[in-house]
């Protein structure tokens, strides 16, 4: 037999004394076996109550002395920001580099690509039997200048294609460093559950709703977020509808 | 359209800057300026003739709504046309920059030649006006 059907046999057995006693007619009986019956209940209450606190108690101190959690506030939550920034850093050295290379890159493509047309016309000419004696000259001394200058621009080229590759490197770098901090906040995010849970059970909560117009960044597929325009046909549909 | 007109862009991202001039530079416009937030670039705007304002969205100090907003209410720089090239992209965000007079509104990462179309479409709109 169980604890709690010994105690419910108990209350029974002292129930039917008490009618008993009140059919009989036993005054100070039955106050006596009143008074027990009540006892008996607030007995079981408080050692519930005992048992609940002491629990508690210990799941607390166990959180508390749990060391990563100081270790997390400490350390490694000040890291990660730093690590965080450091990306940032990382990430616009990289597009800083990138665009260098573009940009003393793009006019030499764009006389590559000037000369290249010019001298087309004037071989096309050549080719036909147009040109005399002098102009020829001219055009040769023209291709000569054209080559050289398509092989020195050529290795200027190849040399600014080769930091564009380089400074790829970043995602390597960024990618190690964030997952790092996806891990802690992963981390922290089944700690804060677990205090939740022992400040007494989860509330379904909504996802709080968004400011219509406050500025929230680039939309992050696999964050739920309403309302969001996928790509710049809906952007246009959407101003077309307006009147735009 | 005049490829030497005077263009302001705006953004807290220096890379997205360059990355912009860039690109207009690609289209033929040279004449460009540079400021890294709304409350940087008003001032800009008001001492200078600018044909054009190219703004981001989200940016610390004032952002490009509110420097839209003010825009429009400088009866100087009133019809300035303006091009919100941004990572908004909530409905409500592109209704409210619509119904604040934005002339065009690009949603990022964006391709070359959306820019180009949007400032096209700008100022085909501008010249018919």
């Amino acid at each position: 037999m169980t604890d709690n059907q010994a105690g419910a046999n108990a209350r029974l057995d002292k129930a039917r004394a008490l009618v008993e006693a009140l059919e009989a007619g036993a005054k100070e009986r039955s106050e006596a076996l009143l008074q027990e019956l009540g006892e008996m209940h607030e007995n079981a209450l408080f050692e519930e109550l005992g048992r609940l606190t002491r629990e508690l108690h210990e799941a607390i101190n166990g959180f508390l002395l749990d060391e990563r959690i100081q270790r997390i506030a400490d350390f490694e939550i000040p890291d990660a920001t730093e690590r965080l920034k450091y990306v940032i850093q990382v990430t616009e050295r990289a597009a800083h580099t990138t665009l260098e290379a573009v940009e003393r890159g793009m006019p030499l493509v764009g006389a590559l690509e000037a000369d290249a047309t010019d001298l087309t016309a004037d071989w096309q000419r050549f080719r036909e039997r147009r040109l005399d004696l002098g102009e020829f000259r001219e055009l040769a001394q023209r291709l000569d200048a054209f080559l050289e200058r398509t092989a020195r621009d050529g290795s200027e080229l190849h040399r600014l294609l080769g930091d564009v590759l380089m400074a790829q490197d970043y995602q390597d770098i960024t990618g190690q460093i964030i997952r790092r901090v996806i891990e802690l906040v992963h981390d922290v995010e089944q700690r804060l559950v677990q205090l939740v849970r022992l400040t007494g059970g989860r509330r379904e909560l909504e996802r709080p709703p968004e400011d219509g117009i406050a500025a929230t960044g680039p939309a992050i597929p696999g964050t739920h977020r309403a309302n969001v325009v996928q790509d710049q046909d809906e952007v246009d549909d959407l101003l077309s509808s307006l009147g735009f | 359209m005049n490829k030497n007109m005077k263009i302001l862009v705006v953004d807290d991202f220096s890379t997205m800057r360059r990355i912009i001039k860039n690109l207009l530079r690609d289209l033929g416009f040279n004449n460009t300026h540079e400021a890294d937030d709304g409350a940087t670039a008003l001032p800009i705007l008001q001492s200078g003739h600018f044909d054009f304002l190219v703004t981001d969205w989200n940016m610390p100090g004032m952002t490009g709504i509110d420097l839209l907003k003010a825009v429009r209410a400088d009866p100087k720089l009133r019809t300035l046309p303006v091009l919100m090239v941004t990572a908004e992209s909530k409905r409500d965000q592109i209704i409210e920059a619509a119904k604040a007079g934005v002339n065009g509104y690009v949603v990022k990462p964006f391709t070359a030649t959306t820019l180009e179309e949007k400032i096209n479409k700008i100022f085909e709109r501008v010249q018919a006006a």
